[in-house]
């Protein structure tokens, strides 16, 4: 089952009467990095929500090569602030192969080889929660692609992390999408975007600025409020 | 006697091919507190197999759970209660056990003069007259019937602020009084057996008025097909045997004769 | 005081000279409660967790009249059982009146909206916190309810404490449905309200005692399991 592309067409997002997004088209395919940027409160973390469907949809479409529900199945998230059920890391680690009826002995394995990629392995009888900041978002990440998604979505992942963490992170990101995951991640770290991006999708005021390919928005931005945000400009 | 004896054997044959049956029965508060049935229960059980089962309530209560057949035998103190009880058909018929007697309770000082009152009704009046205090049992209990017909007789009104019904059993009705220091009506055994009499002490006692008759009727079984009319048969039996008598007239509290066994042994 | 301290005495004479009447009031009281705490954890815990995780038009009400339930008088329940369970009453015919199979019914309705109204706040909080993540997963309603259950277990056991605190000294609904029947129905709440109307105070202070350091444990319990939640490991 493939669940790409991703189809948005006039998508809106309202919480308690205030518009929060839209409306907003694009389409979603396969390869790469796309990352979502924009100043803060122009509705990143809403557009990833309402792709992974966390958000409702006000209005429009957003759609699926499948139906929403098993097409969530093929489908990752990682959140800025990682969320820890109360568990040690290796049942955290196991828990979405468990959730699909994958035998506790199964889940266990595949979780200790993730764990090891991910410079887990030493705490895999540590309590989740009480993990630093870094090792949580590892975790977070190691739980997320333990189910192969084909899309992973990532909200501002190293927004609280350190040098270093953020090095690994990254490390790990381009791995995922060498082996063939689409990765969607926002950032409000330009330097990131840089790094990482193989499509930008900029974001202002609850709206699509502008989108293309890395290397065009980088070198010719065709807006002024997207040269303003490159230069490092506040831009509202 | 000997078809008493005859029908003992013959329950105690049937009893011992059986594990222990229980039987239901509703006491009032005075009965049980008298102590009576801890010397009576055990006895019953290595006679007849029978495991006795009190609920102790107030004669009112006790008569309800009767007509509900939520027990198998009542033994109660209240005579009118209980022929209007068999009148409406919730019991099978009515057998006299024992008796005590009722008794005044007051504080030492007796502000009231009721020790030397001639009979029950006098003692009532003088109370009243003084409006000393005085508690009641307030409950719809043999004891609360004995007391109101009294009052009646004595043609006072028990009403006003010196009355407390206390709504309650004979041991927690003495337990008030015995806290506001105030009269009160009680059966002699509860009264003998109460642990906490503080100031009170037996004023009054002797009127052949006061006389108590505790009598035992099983619940109707053609009311209620549940009950076990057998063994309420049994008991009934037992309890006007010559063995009961020894025990209930030789039951005595710090030396005190309590009851006194008054049954007609059968047919 | 001199009546206390007597009592104080009564209760080590009896506990350290195993009074086996005291041990048969004591083991059936906590026979009673345990069971009772037990079926209305089987009941209540399940609808803390559904109340916490599903969203339905009538879900405020439904929570309204949970707490309502809460503040039930236990005497009424225990009447309103009495009625049910009387041979004239609908359940008659069972004869479960003055067993203490008609005790842990009581108890069972007292303790069940307790239970599922603290085992829905705390839930509801830790729903708060896994909602996305579960969400992401794909997670049946099902299996963010045994999520709920399983991570959420302290508090939850603390519920069952909660639970147990407020069965273990109720007095009037087994009173009432149990009829204190020496022997069979007699409990440690009932057998003093018994004892304290023979006036036998010392006794009856005797078991007020056992029945307080039993009440004193369980909250500590609750004390120590709710402090350190957040930190532990379990």
């Amino acid at each position: 089952m493939v669940i790409l592309p991703l189809t948005l067409k006039e998508a809106t997002a309202h919480a308690r009467g205030k518009k929060l997004l839209g409306p907003v088209s694009l389409k979603l395919d396969g390869a790469g990095i796309t990352m979502v940027i924009g100043p803060n409160g122009a509705g990143k973390t809403t557009l990833l929500r309402l792709m992974h469907g966390l958000q409702r949809r006000s209005g429009g479409v957003v759609e699926w090569a499948v139906p929403e529900r098993a097409a969530r199945q093929k489908q990752s998230y990682v959140f800025q602030s990682p969320i820890m059920m109360r568990r040690r890391v290796l049942d955290s680690i196991a828990y979405p192969l468990r959730l699909r009826g994958i035998s506790k002995a199964k889940a266990h394995a595949k979780a200790q080889q993730v764990a090891a990629r991910f410079g887990l392995a030493e705490l895999l009888d540590s309590w989740a929660p009480r993990l630093s900041g870094g090792e949580k978002q590892k975790l977070a990440l190691a739980r997320a692609l333990i189910t192969d998604p084909e899309i992973l979505f990532l909200d501002e992942p190293c927004a609280n992390l350190d040098g270093r963490a953020t090095r690994e992170i990254e490390e790990i990101l381009r791995m995922a999408q060498a082996a063939g995951t689409k990765i969607v991640m926002s950032t409000h770290n330009m330097g990131q975007a840089l790094r990482l991006a193989d499509d930008i999708l900029f974001l202002l005021g609850g709206k699509i600025h502008e989108q293309s390919a890395a290397e065009p928005f980088f070198q010719n931005p065709k807006t002024k409020e997207a040269t303003a945000f490159i230069n490092g400009d506040i831009v509202e | 006697m000997n078809r008493t004896l005859a029908t003992l054997f013959a329950t105690l044959m049937f009893a011992s091919t059986a594990s222990a049956e229980t039987l239901r029965m509703a006491v009032t508060t005075s009965f049980y507190n008298s102590g009576l049935s801890e010397i009576l229960l055990p006895e019953i059980k290595a006679d007849l197999d029978l495991d006795v089962e009190l609920i102790v309530v107030g004669t009112g209560q006790a008569l309800r759970l009767g007509e509900a057949g939520d027990v198998d035998a009542i033994l109660v103190h209240a005579r009118a209660a209980e022929e209007a009880f068999l009148a409406a058909g919730f019991g099978t018929a009515r057998r006299e056990i024992m008796y005590n007697d009722f008794v005044f309770i007051g504080p030492a000082n007796d502000p009231a003069q009721i020790a030397g009152a001639a009979n029950a009704v006098e003692a009532m009046q003088r109370i009243a007259q003084i409006e000393a205090p005085f508690v009641s049992r307030g409950d719809d209990s043999g004891t609360n019937k004995k007391e109101l017909a009294l009052w009646n007789a004595a043609g006072a009104a028990p009403d006003g602020n010196w009355y407390r019904a206390a709504g309650a059993g004979m041991g927690a009705t003495l337990n008030v009084a015995s806290g506001m220091n105030a009269y009160v009506f009680a059966d002699r055994a509860s009264w003998l057996n109460f642990g906490n009499k503080g100031d009170l002490t037996l004023l009054y006692a002797g009127d052949p008025s006061l006389f108590n008759q505790y009598a035992y009727i099983p619940v109707n079984p053609a009311r209620w097909p549940h009950v076990r009319i057998d063994l309420a048969d049994a008991l009934e039996n037992w309890l006007t045997s010559k063995k009961a008598e020894g025990l209930i007239n030789g039951y005595t509290i710090n030396g005190e004769h309590l009851f006194t066994f008054n049954a007609q042994t059968a047919e | 005081m001199s009546e206390i301290a007597k009592g104080f005495w009564e209760a080590w004479g009896l506990i350290l000279s195993l009074d086996p009447d005291l041990y048969e009031i004591i083991f059936l009281s906590l026979q009673v409660t345990v069971t009772a705490v037990i079926i209305a954890s089987a009941i209540g815990l399940p609808l803390g967790a559904w109340l916490a995780v599903n969203r339905f038009k009538f879900r405020r009400y439904v929570i309204a009249v949970l707490n309502a339930l809460m503040g039930l008088p236990p005497v009424v329940v225990g009447l309103f059982v009495y009625m049910m369970l009387s041979r004239a009453g609908p359940l008659g015919g069972f004869g479960l009146l003055f067993s203490p199979s008609a005790m842990i019914i009581a108890q069972v309705i007292i303790v069940t909206p307790l239970i599922a109204s603290i085992s829905h706040q705390t839930l509801r909080d830790l729903w708060a916190e896994y909602h996305d993540l579960l969400i992401s997963f794909n997670a049946t309603r099902s299996q963010r309810i045994r999520a709920l259950l399983w991570d959420g277990r302290r508090a939850l056991l603390t519920a069952m404490l909660a639970g147990f605190g407020r069965a273990i000294g109720e007095v009037g609904a087994i009173m009432i449905v149990g009829g204190n029947i020496d022997h069979a129905t007699r409990v440690l709440t009932t057998a003093i309200a018994l004892e304290t109307g023979k006036g036998n105070f010392a006794f009856a202070m005797g078991l007020g005692m056992v029945l307080i350091t039993l009440a004193v444990l369980v909250n500590l319990l609750i004390h120590t399991l709710s402090k350190t939640e957040q930190a532990s490991t379990w």
